[in-house]
């Protein structure tokens, strides 16, 4: 019998606790794939932050430290700059990544730390219950935004992708959606790219992966393929938004590359 | 051989000596002489120097660099230590070690930049959320700062757990003769819990996250019992003519070094004073300052605030003495004169009563 599908090595058999519908699940397998693919499983260090996933350490089966909400980026720089020829990676929610933890994720772009960042953004706080996230779409009902998100109150949804890619140290951004089989080969070869990156030691490379959240959007999972499309699609486009080599002339500047940053093969 | 070295810059020395390889850190005064130091130094070391975009991220990057079992220090002063608050909880809850050096400031709020020892709460009762503690150790020379560097440390990693070093701006900022320990190579140190082993054998997960109240529980105890044993171990303090002393001052820090001033002064009027200075705030040295107190009637805390370490002192000897209290504070620093006036005073008013 020849085995045609099967659990990547690097997820473990812990059963998700996520919703249906929910493309966390999804998400975490195209991290295990490549992780797998790139044969780097002994020498990867997740750090899982808070929401949804905060549970991730739980599901990929590679060395894992907990940050604070927000504080990824500072923990996976810790982290990196400690064992450069580790592969470390954060994994991130809009809520996490694109409020608490802006000031922390805008730095690490701009020092071009070499690690790799997947952020998911599913318009919403899921694991607090629905309320209103930096990319709550204008119009769109949270818990706490119960008649709609109004701009006038309430502000516009923040494109991280676009606004981290104006940064010199970001070197590969690119955003992807999951929720078609086609897109999700998209979203696979954009990961495996963040991870190569920081293998070559390119620098900052950024995932960021549209995700539904039907339980929270108040929708059934089948309905959510078309709620990304009409809501998210037209203010989130798919795309990349940056993809460069380091700029050598930085490190002349400096003299030398720190352990960690880009440029350090690692 | 002793060399003349700013109490900022000997924490830097001192570190690099104990094997220190990792500095994150955020500007703040008074205390900047840090991580200048380290950025200067560390890279020819072979070590990291980063300044980070804030004290919440410097600190996370300690936790980070923590989990990967470097040898990792942060500094600050009461603004910035507060902002650290965050992960210093988070470090004692995944139970990682480093030092956190606070240059103390006067507060509450943006305050000012001069000596103070206003962060005694903040520094021994936790400071952050959760059932936790750091130890504190409290240095009142340059040469002090120096010794207890090392000494920081090496208790960081015997109980995997956040150590604060609390000094004053006065400290840091003055400069002193020092002799610093020999340095030391701590890349042997054990870090088989941290993470990155890459030997695929055993899976490694730090983390804080507990949501099982009785597995919470556990570990709540479990730290507990860390710090209990800290107490038994770890407390520290000095005795400066206590045995035959009829007053006691209480205090640490640069209010101590002032205290001594006073209890040689008081001495050299025939009056038996003593002081009891501890060097760990937490563990508090209440054994030692039972022992201080076995001959007085009054025991006085001297301190560079509105009275802070003093709820310590009460909770140690308040039901065998009379506990009494005098503080500056904003940044004022008070005087040999002044501190002998006021004990003066009151042993005054406690034999009139």
């Amino acid at each position: 019998m020849t085995v045609v599908f099967d659990r990547p090595k690097s997820l473990t058999d812990k059963k998700f606790h996520y919703c249906p519908g929910c493309h966390h699940g999804i998400i975490h397998r195209l991290i295990a794939e490549v992780i797998d693919e790139l044969g780097i499983q002994y020498r990867t260090i997740l750090v899982g932050c808070v929401g949804c996933s905060v549970f991730i350490t739980d599901y990929l089966d590679v060395d894992g430290v907990q940050s604070a909400h927000g504080r990824g980026p500072a923990v996976a720089t810790g982290v990196k700059r400690t064992r450069p020829d580790h592969i470390v990676f954060t994994y991130q929610g809009d809520g996490d990544l694109a409020a608490i933890g802006t000031c922390e994720i805008v730095h690490a772009a701009a020092r071009s730390e070499n690690i790799t960042v997947i952020f998911v953004n599913n318009t919403t706080y899921g694991m607090t219950g629905g309320q209103m996230a930096p990319t709550t779409v204008v119009g769109q009902v949270t818990t706490t935004t119960p008649e709609g998100r109004d701009a006038r109150r309430c502000g516009y949804p923040v494109r991280i992708s676009e606004m981290l890619a104006t940064l010199e140290g970001a070197r590969f951004i690119q955003r992807v959606a999951v929720f078609d089989p086609k897109m999700v080969r998209e979203a696979r070869k954009a990961i495996l790219k963040a991870f190569k990156n920081q293998m070559d030691g390119v620098g900052f490379s950024l995932v960021e992966v549209l995700s539904a959240c039907p339980t929270n959007w108040g929708i059934k999972p089948t309905e959510s393929a078309d709620w990304i499309r009409e809501n998210m699609l037209p203010i989130f486009p798919l795309g990349v938004f940056k993809d460069v080599q380091p700029d050598v002339s930085g490190q002349a500047l400096s003299g030398q590359a720190a352990p960690g940053a880009a440029g350090e093969r690692g | 051989m002793k060399v003349l070295k700013k109490g900022n810059e000997a924490i830097g020395e001192a570190a690099i000596r104990a094997g220190c390889r990792y500095f994150f850190g955020y500007p703040i005064t008074p205390q900047n002489e840090i991580p200048e130091y380290m950025a200067k130094m560390l890279p020819s070391a072979g070590g990291v120097f980063l300044q980070a975009e804030s004290e919440l991220a410097a600190i996370n990057m300690v936790y980070g660099a923590a989990a990967a079992g470097a040898r990792v220090m942060t500094s600050s002063s009461g603004p910035g230590i507060s902002l650290k608050q965050e992960g210093i909880s988070f470090l004692a809850g995944a139970e990682l070690p480093c030092l956190i050096v606070d240059v103390m400031r006067s507060g509450p709020g943006l305050g000012g930049i001069l000596p103070s020892q206003a962060d005694y709460f903040q520094a021994t009762r936790g400071g952050g959320h959760g059932d936790y503690r750091t130890v504190v150790y409290a240095p009142a020379s340059v040469q002090e700062m120096a010794d207890l560097v090392g000494k920081s440390f090496e208790t960081a990693d015997r109980y995997r757990t956040p150590v604060l070093l609390a000094a004053d701006g006065s400290l840091g900022q003055m400069m002193e003769q020092v002799e610093f320990p020999e340095p030391i190579d701590a890349s042997s140190r054990d870090t088989s819990w941290a993470v990155g082993q890459g030997d695929g054998k055993s899976r490694k997960v730090l983390s804080s996250l507990n949501l099982d109240a009785k597995s919470m529980e556990r570990h709540n105890l479990d730290l507990q019992a860390k710090y209990d044993k800290i107490k038994e171990c770890e407390t520290m303090a000095e005795h400066y003519y206590t045995e035959d002393a009829e007053a006691v001052l209480v205090a640490y820090g640069m209010a101590a070094r002032i205290c001594k001033g006073a209890v040689d002064e008081l001495r050299a009027e025939g009056i038996r004073a003593g002081l009891l200075r501890p060097i760990t705030l937490f563990p508090f040295p209440e054994r030692e300052l039972k022992e201080a107190v076995r001959n007085a009637g009054l025991a006085l805390a001297v301190e560079m605030s509105l009275g802070q370490m003093v709820e310590d002192v009460r909770l140690a000897v308040g039901c065998i003495l009379p506990v009494e209290f005098y503080g500056r504070t904003g940044g004022v620093v008070p005087t040999v004169k002044e501190i002998s006036g006021v004990l003066k005073d009151l042993m005054k008013r406690g034999a009139d009563k």
